[in-house]
């Protein structure tokens, strides 16, 4: 089984060199600390800036330079700096290569939902529409089940909906899943967890098609 | 050169009232117009309709509106950090239009450019897009959005001169360059107000026909919300 970092560190093995990545809140922005150091790659802060680096050295932060998630960031030589209309511009012109978002549930066909709890938690979407409405390839970062035990990879989400049939693949602290036609095709297994406890673990139709080989982190 | 300058705050504001819906910039606490936002708060301005990202912190921003209850409607995408503002909108007292980030630059621009309305994805099959025109394009759906029609926008620049052009600074520029004349008038703030010919002109992110009224502001606290740093 993965920890957050673990499903990080798989994850960053989908970032090609020339990618243009958009990262979510949460287990997603780890991702960048486990990029090959041999590939080119940009980040994008849908608030208006390409070539994010880290954080900044302590005494160096600067309230004119954050993230999404409203944190203190850098820029790298070669970032830019825009408004939110060509930010989203980039985002919906689909010129941000991925997209790597957390979710509370995910649908066997593709949808997705991370925004809103009904009567609990309404806090608002952010950018998290535009971006699954748009991009053509969007990895999904979660656990595999909630607080409860209940699955989040379920035939149909329960909760109210960020986007349609629009989620390519999932990782999660038990398997690689891509999402097809026909249901949650099962690629990869995490070091240690079996193709039972990954279908104990899936509400959602679960394809095994032979053997399932572990993640190689 | 058309002069677009104020003496200060209050002039700035003159017009401002009851009911008013007012577009106001920043992402976070970044990029937003503290000084324009303390006088709303001075003038107790009340049933206000904000279209703002954001909603500020409970001590902060536009927190400082909702905490004395000025505003009745709030148009953002995110308003998870602010608990009086959870508070108002689950007893029934504030009115919430959560709209997708995308979209609500979309419709600020296209309010600054004349656009009556745009299609756009984000939201398709939603309940954002509930009692909206949708339409398949090339066999992609999407949803009719329409522009904001607003009475003021409050904007926050780095720099600026007296004809009204204005340059951002960092992620603080943000919605800032689209609610510039997406409203009847548009009131714009600025770190340094400097004379006409001292801003390069190919550097300029907003010409001055977009802003009727400019002012140096005062005291910038620029707070940040989330402080993360590393060791050297």
């Amino acid at each position: 089984m993965l920890d957050k970092n673990g499903i990080a560190q798989r994850i960053a093995q989908e970032i090609q060199d020339g990618y243009y990545v958009n990262l979510g809140i949460g287990i997603p922005t780890l991702v960048a600390n486990f990029v090959r150091d041999d590939i080119n790659v940009e980040f994008q802060s849908e608030n208006g800036i390409l070539g994010m680096g880290p954080f900044p050295f302590d005494g160096e932060e600067d309230a004119d330079l954050i993230n999404a998630g409203k944190q203190t960031i850098t820029a790298l030589p070669g970032a830019s700096f825009f408004d939110s209309a060509m930010s989203f511009g980039m985002i919906r012109g689909q010129h941000v290569d991925l997209t790597i978002l957390g979710a509370m549930e995910v649908a066997e066909n593709g949808d997705i939902a991370n925004w809103k709890i009904p009567g609990k938690m309404v806090k608002g979407m952010g950018g998290a529409m535009d971006l699954v409405a748009s991009a053509e390839n969007i990895i999904v970062a979660m656990m595999h089940t909630n607080r409860a035990g209940e699955s989040k990879l379920l035939k149909r989400c329960s909760l109210p909906l960020t986007g349609v049939g629009c989620v390519t693949k999932i990782v999660t602290e038990l398997a690689v899943i891509q999402v097809t036609d026909k249901g949650f095709k099962l690629l990869e297994r995490a070091p240690g967890v079996s193709v039972e406890d990954i279908k104990k673990a899936t509400e959602g139709t679960l394809i095994v098609e032979g053997d399932i080989p572990e993640m190689k982190l | 050169m058309i002069k677009k300058t104020v003496k200060n705050v209050q002039e700035a504001l003159e017009g401002v009232k009851d009911g008013m819906t007012m577009m106001l910039g920043g992402f976070g606490l970044s990029g937003i117009p503290e000084n324009s936002i303390s006088e709303l708060v001075k003038l107790n301005v009340k049933d206000l309709t904000c279209i703002s990202n954001n909603a500020g912190v409970d001590d902060f921003g536009l927190g400082l509106l909702l905490h004395k209850k000025q505003i009745k409607k709030m148009i953002s995408s995110y308003v998870g950090e602010n608990a009086e503002f959870e508070r108002q909108m689950l007893s029934g007292e504030l009115d919430v239009e959560l709209t997708p980030q995308g979209t609500l630059a979309a419709k600020c621009q296209a309010a600054q450019q004349g656009y009556p309305a745009v299609y756009t994805p984000a939201g398709y099959g939603t309940e954002v897009a509930e009692g909206k025109e949708t339409r398949d394009f090339d066999g992609k759906m999407y949803v009719l959005e329409h522009a904001y029609k607003a009475d003021f926008a409050f904007v926050k620049a780095w720099k600026g001169d007296e004809a009204g052009n204005l340059i951002f600074k960092g992620t603080a520029r943000n919605f800032n360059p689209l609610m510039c004349g997406a409203a009847r008038i548009t009131v714009v703030e600025v770190e340094e107000l400097v004379k006409p010919g001292e801003l390069d002109p190919n550097q300029i992110h907003i010409p001055g026909i977009f802003v009727q009224r400019i002012f140096e502001g005062k005291n910038y606290e620029k707070r940040i919300e989330q402080r993360t740093v590393r060791q050297k």
